[in-house]
């Protein structure tokens, strides 16, 4: 089936008013007019499914996971374990002792950076990253880099905001320890050629880490599939909550690496003078972790599949072009990020007026956008903007909002002509 | 809290054709300013006769709020003593916070009261302020030394 007819299939048996029923926040009005969401790459709204699995959980089930004895730490445990479970079918892990519970993106990456990067990186070593990752997979290779001696290299874009792969390949030599890598770009939306990645850097023995913060909720992602050997992502961009994300990697790997922090639940035995670590993926998860927020996360993936993942993924491709075709009308915008295969994503900027003021009058209007730098300085830098606005859509997102979006944007540009 | 309080007319046109725009060269004292969070810099060069703030330009991007209010402070600050300037910065700070009414006539930097009203953008109003401020004070060094941005936070 060709895109347009896939789109039209799934647009019939897609019910987004349902769907945006299930969200609570969603019939609010902002500044007395209704509220269209469209900051989704920033954090997804939560569907009532998952405001009543965390609910339940405080109701009736909180202790202390992996201590007691009595009743509800089991119950408690369980419940966590069973969160553990949800995500490794999920991501289509091999092991639940491959899936460690984490804040988010951001921790899961310095996790790797710091427990893997510093035991593994030596002076002339080399990471390879991308021109569009965002500052959470920049900044711990940094850190790890000024510590260990190693040095960041940089695989450039093309003008539509796409992957260099040839530049990309030349830059994996002999030195390259790691390719640590955008799944989806938040800024542009780019959907990066993962498995392409994944297989020039495995031929050369390199491991990949991928950053699915802003893929896993509109991106199909099976580990094994992909071949990775990281995965991190965040339940707030999954319609979770936020504080819990998920380090996806592959057992051997971790097994070989050191703890990152010391604490409760990380170690089998301690006394004074050392301790023995505990088993994978415990050993990653010191001190007592966000047993709610697993449990929310996986209320939240059990929702996003019960929608049908390719159905809310073929409808943002419909907002997505319907909303490039309405904003690429207005005299004076441009677009930034118009790679072939993109995920709802629409980074633009309009003549004369700049951002900030764009995301003021939007709001006014009830529009919740994205104005800034989108935690990407050297991607805005490359495109030589101090800042885009950044609307972005999700299951819940409609046609209605997207003309919303396009009204209010007229209206700025009448504010400032 | 309406859009037309925030966007003035003044406002707008000063955005649109800011007064002062440029640098000055030779100057006495210069500094530039950024704000972080929205990517806004500017750049403040001056001259002194005196104790008096004789001339000054800046120069940058940023939104409507941070340009209109460069522009219409270098219009309001020109040819004021120094301790004419500091007193001004702390009326008008009062004014964008709502921390203080001000006491004296602002004249046009008045406009800028709807801010207060939008919490994210007082950063974006008072930057040129803090700018002049590291300026006047690298005046008062003699370029002794090489200054820092002022950094908004």
């Amino acid at each position: 089936m060709n895109l347009r007819a896939r789109i039209s299939a799934s647009a019939a048996v897609y019910d987004v008013a349902r769907v945006r029923a299930d969200f609570p926040v969603l019939s609010r009005q902002v500044n007395g007019k209704p509220l269209a969401y469209l900051d989704s790459a920033a954090s997804t709204q939560r569907p009532r499914a998952v405001i009543d699995a965390v609910d339940y959980y405080e109701t009736h089930l909180h202790s202390n996971v992996h201590r007691g004895v009595h009743s509800l730490s089991q119950l408690a445990t369980d419940a966590f374990e069973a969160a553990r479970e949800r995500v490794r079918s999920f991501l289509n892990a091999a092991s639940t002792r491959e899936i460690v519970f984490v804040r988010g993106t951001t921790e899961a990456i310095n996790l790797v950076a710091q427990s893997w990067g510093h035991s593994e990186l030596k002076p002339g070593d080399e990471i390879a990253i991308s021109a569009l990752e965002h500052h959470a997979n920049i900044v711990p290779w940094q850190m790890v880099a000024a510590a260990t001696g190693a040095r960041l290299r940089v695989a450039p874009l093309d003008a539509a905001g796409q992957l260099r792969f040839d530049e990309f390949e030349a830059l994996l030599g002999e030195r390259t320890r790691l390719v640590a890598m955008a799944h989806v770009s938040n800024a542009l939306g780019t959907i990066l050629p993962v498995q392409r990645v994944v297989a020039a850097a495995h031929a050369r023995g390199i491991p990949v880490l991928l950053d699915g913060a802003q893929a896993v909720a509109h991106e199909p992602v099976d580990v094994r599939a992909l071949g990775c050997d990281f995965y991190a992502f965040s339940g707030h961009k999954l319609y979770a909550p936020t504080g819990i994300g998920v380090l996806y990697g592959r057992e051997a790997l971790l097994e070989a690496m050191p703890p990152w922090q010391g604490g409760g639940d990380m170690i089998r035995t301690v006394s004074v003078e050392r301790s023995t670590w505990n088993e994978l993926p415990h050993k990653f998860e010191a001190g007592t972790p966000n047993i709610s927020g697993a449990v929310g996360l996986a209320a939240a993936i059990d929702y996003l599949e019960s929608l049908g993942r390719e159905q809310a993924a073929a409808h943002e491709l419909l907002l997505l072009r319907a909303a490039t075709t309405a904003l690429e009308a207005i005299p004076g915008i441009h677009l930034h990020g118009t790679a072939a295969h993109k995920a709802a994503v629409l980074s633009f900027t309009l003549d004369g007026v700049h951002p900030h003021d764009l995301g003021t009058v939007l709001d006014h209007e009830g529009v919740a956008i994205r104005a800034g730098h989108h935690c990407a300085m050297p991607l805005m830098e490359l495109l030589g903007l101090p800042a885009t606005a950044r609307a972005s859509f999700a299951c819940y997102s409609t046609l209605e909002e997207v003309a919303q979006l396009e009204r209010a944007v007229r209206h700025a540009r009448e504010i400032f002509a | 809290m309406e859009l037309t309080d925030l966007y003035r007319e003044v406002i707008l046109d000063h955005n649109r054709h800011p007064r002062n725009f440029g640098h000055l060269d030779p100057a006495d004292g210069h500094a530039d300013g950024h704000n972080p969070l929205c990517g806004d810099r500017l750049s403040i060069t001056l001259r002194n006769a005196g104790d008096r703030l004789e001339e000054l330009r800046f120069k940058g991007n940023g939104c409507a709020i941070s340009m209109a209010s460069a522009s219409l402070m270098t219009e309001a600050v020109k040819g004021l003593r120094h301790d004419e300037v500091e007193t001004l910065f702390q009326q008008v700070h009062g004014l964008l916070t709502g921390t203080a009414v001000p006491t004296a006539d602002l004249g046009k930097l008045a406009a800028l009261s709807g801010v207060r009203e939008f919490p994210v953008r007082v950063k974006c109003a008072s930057l040129c302020w803090h700018t002049l401020q590291a300026a006047l004070a690298d005046a008062a060094s003699g370029h002794a030394a090489p200054v820092e941005p002022v950094s908004t936070e």
